[in-house]
């Protein structure tokens, strides 16, 4: 081995030493984050949180409007002066208001969960400058196996959650969740996925994999959004059904349903994210397709990962389908996306680890 | 950006009934999904009647779905069990290890799953179900095209985004302001009565329509393939070459419809094949690049050179040749007992583990005679490593797939190798039923550790064999030929396109009443509905009524009159309150 070689060898040694560090201290960061969220709940004040029940409850008023959108002034007239824009939930659904938030609508909560926030978007660049460092190490494209992908996809999906917050989507909801499963998964990726950075066996090298891959992360990360709305939808939805029938939920479950926003605007959100990303995860199949037609000389060989790619895309496509199908709407097609998105794990965790596919990669 | 607030309200529960009851035509036709219908109870109508209530059920929304459910469900056994399509070998292992499940498994065909009965009987009926879907919606939706979006219903309050104010302007001025406005955004407007009627989005179920309609391109593209695709395995050692013709092939198997007079007319020499490999760190061994060079030419063209790698096949005469797998090619040479060359060639050996440590068959079928002159057949089973640990380190594995220390072990046998027997024969092994195995002088069987160069003496004035010098390395090529690619692919992108389409545009209706008031006053009203609820029809909305607004200013606030006052109007909320709900 001649000498270049060798320092090159060494300097991506020291810069995979460097990106070890980093997700280490992405870690670190998002455990304070974790914290801080938890102190947002805690310290949220539970006085502004209770109205659900008062909503449901109140049968006097009429069909009336639930939410006033006012329309934007441009400066010189009086407000009154112009039209007011007057928006009612579809049909088939509770006129319920949104919680207030994780926080319960108090300054000192709030204040918890924005230093969470800026907690999560510190942590998110560490890890993020992880990953970059490891691409840079390994000299290509940052998914040769299992560590990797787990480092990228929380990554992508803390990046996607933030991307919300940033377009003024109220999901601060969805910051404690979302940190507790981020520190799972890195967890699990440091202690039985780590792998030395390494080169990728001529298969996988190809530009196939970074169109084919990002996107399948990409899709994996905004569907597991998705599917946490979902589950929250479930939740939320049965309290204020328990709530409707005249129940009464234990305080604990009140305290915190109360804050999520309500059924329907979940419901909402976890329809928008799974069929907006659904297109992407079309094309991630079918680039997919491209690649293994390049590879292995046929473009669908019914191999476990594609079979179970397959699996996933007809379960979201049921779940699309079942949106509009009477009586399946609601919780029905809630568990369909449940059950696609269980599919998707099983391809990324169980297909790998469990199935022999031609698609093992290089470690685990 | 406008600002939500929250109001204290709430609704008695509507249902998807009594809404689209006082929706009344406004609401219907938003799109072409098919209408639902109680599935309780036959037709009493006879045969016909039956088939017709039989088509509408597997035509229905419900049962795409069920179907789409078992699909999902079908494809599941397949990637649990080996398959033949996939790996022969392996199902052939399974079997053995499973003497009483195979039976079962193989009469509910678990071993070829995606081509069995059952799970093509789901995408049949899928795909029926699909194509009955699609025509009578595509007929609705031209009507749709065709017509004009309905009129107004009696109350816009109801509908899911609402406004309205009061103006001095005309109500014929509005209506025909409001026509402007909606046009020119591409609404399909029209006026009926005293409220303009629009809709926009109609690419949305274009695309939807599109979309399924792709799925049934890419089906028929994939069963295309299947019938007319053929896929040859041919393994060829640097310096020898191949032509397209089905004699060549070790293995070919093509689809049902297939004529072997399709094979492209094209030949191709290796020249060449690198490997190398990780040198160091724990990765160590793992393969870098895989590359053939190769020289071919079509039917009488000139000759070309391409390198195949293993992600880039080599195109030629609508055939794809593959890189599949490599391993190395000894040369030896044989000699008889009088020192007459009897072979001299590279005998491919086949790999079996990572390290690329191989095992093969020497076979001398003519010309050898033993001391007496008697015509025998000789066979030598190798043992190859291109990489030795060394003498007494641990055993004959290699430790690294390039050929840093090739070394072969060898062991001869003579007699009849049974090649003429007709049957089938392997070319990596020995048949030793009528062999029998040199001894050395000790009454041993003979066996040799021999380096590049070094000769074997096989005893009692046999021969020799000699491990040359010169190793070469062999690649395996699979040449596909696969028609239907193109149609798949043009299917997938207009799939996508539908699908984005489909998902991405809305598809909703806008109406803009004004009237005179009782106080002589212009009430304008607008309303939008949506097939799907989203965020962006109230902005929407509010934009197009602040666009309309600056032709029909708000009058000035009459005395205050009940009566004037459009029905439930929602009190304005507290803008601190507002500040706290947003979180
Ligand atoms: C091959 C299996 C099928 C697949 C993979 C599939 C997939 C999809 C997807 C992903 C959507 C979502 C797009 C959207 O919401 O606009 C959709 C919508 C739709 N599909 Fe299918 N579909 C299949 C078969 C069918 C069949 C058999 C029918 C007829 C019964 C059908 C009728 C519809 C309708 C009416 C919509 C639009 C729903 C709406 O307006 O929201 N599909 N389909």
């Amino acid at each position: 081995m001649n000498l270049a070689v060798s320092l090159a060898a060494e300097t991506n040694e020291s810069l995979a030493r460097m990106s070890d560090m980093l997700i280490y201290s992405s870690m670190a960061v998002y455990t304070l984050a974790f914290f801080a969220h938890i102190a947002e709940w805690v310290f949220g004040s539970r006085s502004k949180v209770g109205r659900t029940a008062a909503e449901l409850t109140a049968t006097a008023r009429a069909a009336a409007p639930a939410v006033t959108v006012r329309v934007n002034q441009g400066g010189s007239t009086a407000v009154l002066d112009k039209p007011k824009v007057v928006t009612r939930s579809g049909a088939g659904t509770r006129d319920v208001p949104d919680g207030p938030g994780a926080a319960g609508g108090t300054v000192k909560g709030d204040l918890y969960g924005r230093i969470a926030v800026s907690l999560t978007t510190l942590a998110f660049l560490i890890e993020a400058a992880g990953v970059i460092a490891r691409a840079f190490a390994v000299q290509r494209a940052p998914w040769g196996n299992m560590y990797e992908f787990s480092t990228t996809f929380s990554t992508v999906a803390v990046g996607a959650y933030l991307g919300f917050l940033l377009a003024r989507k109220d999901v601060r909801w969805l910051g404690l969740p979302l940190m507790t499963t981020v520190l799972l998964d890195l967890g699990m990726a440091v202690t039985w996925l780590k792998t030395p950075s390494d080169q990728l066996v001529p298969a996988l090298d190809s530009y196939w994999l970074w169109i084919h891959v990002s996107t399948a992360i990409f899709c994996g990360a905004v569907f597991y959004l998705g599917a946490v709305a979902t589950l929250l939808y479930l939740f939320r939805d049965s309290y204020e059904n328990k709530l409707a029938t005249g129940g009464e939920p234990g305080s604990f479950a009140r305290s915190v349903m109360e804050r999520l926003p309500s059924a329907a605007s979940l419901d909402k959100f976890s329809y928008r994210v799974n069929a907006a990303i659904f297109p992407l995860w079309t094309f991630t199949i079918i680039a997919g397709a491209i690649w293994a037609g390049d590879a292995w000389g046929r473009y669908w060989g019914w191999d476990a990962k594609e079979v179970w790619s397959f699996i996933t895309w007809v379960g979201y496509a049921a779940y699309l389908h079942a949106r509009a199908t009477a009586g399946w709407k609601g919780r029905k097609a809630a568990y369909i996306a449940l059950i696609a998105f269980a599919c998707f794990l099983f391809n990324y965790y169980g297909v790998n680890i469990f199935v022999t596919s031609k698609h093992s990669y290089a470690g685990v | 950006m406008s600002k939500s607030t929250t109001t204290t309200t709430t609704t008695t529960e509507t249902t998807a009934e009594t809404e689209a009851h006082d929706l009344g035509e406004a609401g219907s036709q938003l799109s072409t999904a098919p209408r639902e219908e109680a599935a309780v109870g036959g037709p009493a109508l006879g045969v016909v009647g039956w088939i017709r209530w039989f088509w509408r059920q597997l035509t229905s929304m419900r049962v795409a779905l069920i179907l789409l459910f078992l699909l999902s469900l079908g494809a599941i056994p397949g990637s649990l069990i080996p398959q033949t399509g996939a790996d022969e070998l392996k199902v052939q292992n399974f079997k053995r290890a499973h003497e009483t499940l195979t039976p079962l498994y193989e009469r509910l065909q678990l071993f070829d799953v995606y081509s069995s009965v059952w799970f093509s009987a789901i995408y049949i009926l899928l795909f029926v179900s699909l194509i009955g879907c699609i025509v009578p919606r595509t007929g609705q939706f031209v009507g749709q095209l065709r017509g004009l979006p309905p009129g107004a219903p009696g109350r816009l309050t109801r509908l899911p985004a609402y406004t309205t104010w009061r103006t001095e302007a005309e109500p014929e001025q509005v209506r025909d302001a409001a026509l402007a406005v909606l046009k020119g955004r591409r609404f399909r407007a029209h006026t009926v009565k005293d409220a303009v009627a629009a809709e926009k989005g109609y690419l949305r179920e274009a695309g939807n329509l599109l979309f399924h309609i792709a799925l049934i391109v890419m089906l028929v593209a994939f069963a295309w393939g299947q019938l007319f695709k053929s896929e040859g395995g041919k393994l060829i050692i640097e310096g020898d070459g191949f032509s397209n013709t089905l004699t060549q092939y070790d293995d070919f198997k093509s689809g049902s419809l297939y004529s072997t007079d399709d094979l492209a007319p094209f030949s191709f020499q290796l020249d060449s094949f690198t490997g190398t490999y990780e040198k160091t760190g724990p990765q160590r061994g793992t393969p870098r690049t895989f590359e053939a060079a190769v020289t071919y030419s079509e039917a009488g063209g000139a000759d070309k050179k391409a390198v195949i790698r293993v992600n880039e096949p080599l195109k030629v005469g609508g055939s794809k040749v593959y890189l599949i797998a490599h391993g190395y090619a000894p040369v030896v040479t044989v000699k008889d007992g009088r020192g007459k060359v009897v072979f001299h060639g590279a005998v491919p050996l086949l790999p079996f583990d990572n390290n690329i440590t191989s095992t093969g068959a020497i076979k001398v079928m003519d010309g050898y005679r033993d001391k007496n002159g008697k015509k025998e057949q000789l066979g030598f089973q190798a043992f190859f490593v291109p990489t030795f640990a060394g003498a007494g380190k641990g055993d004959m594995f290699s430790q690294f797939p390039a050929l840093d220390f090739p070394v072969m072990a060898l062991t001869g046998f003579h007699g009849d190798l049974r090649v003429d027997s007709g049957l089938p024969q392997n070319v990596y092994q020995l048949d030793k039923s009528k062999m029998t195995q040199f001894k050395d002088k000790h009454g041993n069987k003979l066996a040799q550790r021999m380096l590049p160069g070094e000769t074997m003496t096989l005893p009692d004035g046999a021969g020799s064999i000699t491990f040359e010098k010169d190793i070469k390395e062999w690649a395996s090529f699979q040449v596909s030929q696969q028609p239907g690619n193109g149609l798949a692919l043009a299917g997938a992108i207009a799939a996508i396109a539908g699908l984005s389409g489909s998902l991405f545009i809305q598809r909703r209706r806008v109406w803009v009443r004004a009237v005179r008031g009782e106080d002589g006053v212009t009430v304008v009203e607008m309303a939008g509905l949506g097939r799907s609820e989203s965020a962006k029809l109230p902005e929407e909305l509010a934009d197009l009524a602040l666009t309309l607004h600056a032709q029909a200013p708000t009058a000035p606030e009459p005395a205050r009159d009940p009566a004037a006052e459009p029905a439930e109007e929602p009190a304005e909320a507290d803008p601190a309150e507002a500040e706290g709900a947003e979180k």
